[in-house]
């Protein structure tokens, strides 16, 4: 097992020492700077990276935000509005903020596919994996509640349609739902009571997370890093040092994101949001369509792909917590997906399952994928779009007892016995990568 | 099991929710017709505002709009500011531009009299906002049929479309096909996103796009005078005044752009840098 080595750290100075032995803080960061990483890690690893500093964007131009915020229903769209034309860069600070909730949403998904793809979830990082679903689920928390505040139309109806969700449980107890409700909205409707307790745990929620990513990164270091091959550690040989060698792709890495970042945020900064949150809440006008953020889309469609309320809620949780399992579910014995064709083909079927689920709840449940007809009124008729998420559904939840019984069954790859010579691996890496940097460095 | 159960309670909901699918009224739109000359401020990385059209745009709304439509998150001082429709270098500061004080000086807005409590009014500094034409919500309502005109600040990035569904709305009014029956006191405007299907009494297959709005036609050739003499048509009236709400809604796109510029370079010059460094350190790492 790899993890931490004994400490190398040698406190140079006088005041160093003396630090050492009360309270070895810079030894943690010489420590964590020199963490022995796996040498075959992707690019896809550096989305850790990413995300760490996303949650930093996010907390730094948040707490910039609150001090120009009012969480009052009569006040907070103006003062958004105030933001972007009277504060300095406010505009600046907003819009990094509204498109860096986005920006966080896709480095997590992207995040999350590569440890399903790679089986970073299984033995021994089972407690790392369930860490990263609670930050997830945190995530999906803050980022509805922050989406509220700027209070438009369709702020307001993301709340009263999401808050609505637990009265399904009046069809468990009667008056459980409503209660619940009730209790969540601090009146008898979603109001200013509602926003104001929305913002503060908005404000909350972030340091929240904070903590369980200190959690997430403590628990990748008892096991170490997983790699694209699945294969631990086996030697010194296989690893190098965090530092230099992973700061600087990462750092390579978060440069790259930010070109994407700052194009939405410079050239497109609205392209991600809707025309209807930029007229003031107004409970007595029903937008014409209420669609989520698009990273909430596939469990939208879930939810409504069953005309069943109280199902729907719980299959559109259900999508969530199934995530927590998965470490359980997963019966393979081989990590990464490099080594197991089939379970590859079914993943990448679950991607484009996922990615289909957030086309149809973007669509109006009676829009048509196929049209075949017309109704007297002219309305088509064909392959509707509920059809298509229940399809599409039912292959989300599918792929996890695929992956039950696959594990049992299939025949995967020979994987190499160690990273430094994955000669069995044959696909995995261009062997003498090192003389070829050395050509063209 | 709690997976087994969920997937059997989606089974069986499947089947209880058969196919019936609700049907329910649809707003529809006309496609829009495209301006004459487009709307070069677009443009993602490029556009800018043509500050001609900004300040014909401010006529118009001046002139026409404001009778009846607030913009209450607009000071006078906005249209001094830098990329404002009558900024001047010479005055940097927009408080003290000419040309605002003397926009602004010309209304009178409505103040308390300090000596004595009583309501009054003043000319309007640039630090004053736009005014509302009425003195509250209600009073909007009972001066337009029943329908408050609706505030025009954002109005711009508050419809699908932008500023091209302004340009269609403004231009866009069309005699009612005589089988739709125009409620008294609102107008057929194909490109209002509405359910016009309870007025018809044509074929149900052929209900025409749009809604009825409760602002008649409004802009119609020579409403305004250009000051620099461009013909006004009803077409240049509309494109001017949505590049103004255009602008109104987003006074610091400008900024916004320039800036994007200067982030994109200095981006792509430090990912340069930093994948020098990546090879250079990785380079005798067999990976």
């Amino acid at each position: 097992m790899s993890g931490h080595p004994p400490s190398t750290y040698e406190p140079k100075t006088g005041i160093e020492r003396w630090l050492d032995t009360r309270l070895p803080i810079v030894r943690l960061a010489a420590d964590l700077m020199d963490f022995p990483t796996p040498k075959n890690l992707n690019y896809w690893w550096t989305f850790g990276g990413i995300l760490a500093v996303c949650l930093v964007t996010q907390i730094v131009t948040g707490v910039i935000l609150a001090m120009h915020y009012v969480p009052n229903a009569d006040m907070a769209f103006n003062s958004v509005e105030h933001i972007m034309r009277d504060v300095n860069y406010g505009w600046l600070i907003r819009y990094i903020h509204a498109n860096g909730a986005s920006m966080f949403f896709l480095a997590v998904y992207i995040h999350m596919a590569r440890g399903m793809y790679y089986g970073s979830y299984k033995a021994p990082r089972e407690v790392l994996w369930l860490l990263g679903c609670v930050i997830y689920l945190l995530m999906m928390a803050t980022a509805f509640m922050g989406y509220v505040l700027p209070w438009g139309q369709m702020s307001f109806a993301g709340a009263v349609v999401i808050t609505n969700l637990f009265s399904a449980f009046d069809q468990v107890i009667p008056g459980l739902g409503t209660a619940i409700t009730t209790w969540l909205w601090g009146g008898f409707a979603v109001g200013g009571a509602t926003l104001n307790r929305f913002f503060s745990l908005h404000y909350l929620m972030p340091f929240m997370i904070a903590g369980v990513v200190v959690l997430h990164i403590w628990a990748l270091h008892v096991p170490g890093n997983n790699n694209p091959i699945g294969v631990e550690v086996k030697s010194k040989e296989d690893t190098l040092p965090f530092h230099p060698y992973y700061t600087v792709k990462d750092g390579f890495a978060i440069v790259v994101f930010f070109i994407l970042f700052a194009w939405f945020v410079f050239f497109a900064p609205e392209a991600l949001g809707h025309v209807d949150n930029q007229v003031m809440a107004n409970p007595l006008v029903t937008p014409a369509h209420i669609v989520p953020e698009w990273y909430f889309l596939p469990f939208y469609a879930i939810l409504r792909s069953i005309p069943q309320k109280l199902f729907g809620v719980l299959a559109m949780f259900g999508a969530i917590a199934v995530l927590f399992v998965l470490p359980w579910i997963d019966t393979s014995k081989v990590r990464s997906m490099r080594y197991r064709p089939t379970a590859r083909i079914f993943f990448l079927m679950f991607v484009a399952a996922a990615i289909g689920l957030g086309w149809c709840g973007g669509k109006e449940p009676d829009d048509m994928v196929i049209t075949m007809g017309h109704t007297a009124t002219g309305d088509p008729t064909g392959f509707s779009v509920v059809w298509f998420s229940r399809i599409l559904a039912l292959y989300y939840f599918g792929y996890f007892a695929i992956l039950f019984f696959l594990g049992l069954r299939e025949h995967p790859l020979p994987v190499p016995a160690n990273i430094s010579t994955p000669v069995l691996g044959g696909a995995a890496m261009p062997a003498g990568s090192a003389a070829q940097a050395e050509k063209k460095g | 099991m709690a997976r087994k159960t969920l997937i059997a309670a989606l089974f069986a909901a499947l089947a209880l929710g058969g196919l019936q699918a609700p049907a329910f009224a649809r707003t529809t739109q006309a496609e829009f017709r495209p301006v004459p000359g487009g709307f070069g401020f677009e443009q993602p990385i490029f556009g800018r505002f043509d500050q001609a059209s900004l300040q014909r745009g401010y006529k118009v709304y001046a002139e026409v709009c404001s009778a009846c439509h607030s913009m209450n998150l607009m000071y006078y001082r906005n249209l001094c500011q830098p990329n404002g429709p009558f900024f001047d270098p010479k005055h940097p500061n927009p408080n003290d531009a000419p040309v605002c004080k003397a926009i602004a000086s010309s209304i009178k807005v409505p103040d308390v009299d300090q000596d004595t409590g009583d309501p009054t009014t003043r000319p309007a500094t640039p630090a004053d906002h736009f005014l509302n034409p009425y003195p509250n919500k209600i009073a909007a309502a009972a001066g337009n049929g029943g329908a408050a005109p609706p505030d025009l600040s954002v109005m711009a990035r508050a419809r699908e479309g932008g500023p091209l569904y302004i340009y269609n709305i403004l231009t866009g009014y069309t005699d009612a096909p005589a089988a739709l029956t125009v409620p008294d006191g609102k107008y057929y405007n194909p490109y209002f996103p509405g359910d016009v299907s309870s007025a018809w009494s044509g074929p149900k297959d052929k209900v025409p796009p749009g809604g009825f709005i409760a602002m008649p036609l409004q802009l119609v050739p020579g409403r305004v005078t250009f000051d620099d003499g461009t013909p006004s048509t009803a077409e240049q009236e509309a494109k001017d005044v949505a590049t103004f709400l255009a602008w109104a809604a987003e006074p610091k796109q400008t900024e916004r752009k320039e800036a994007g510029m200067a982030v994109m370079i200095y981006l792509l010059l430090l990912a340069g840098v930093l994948y020098g460094s990546y090879r250079t350190i990785w380079r005798n790492v067999g990976h």
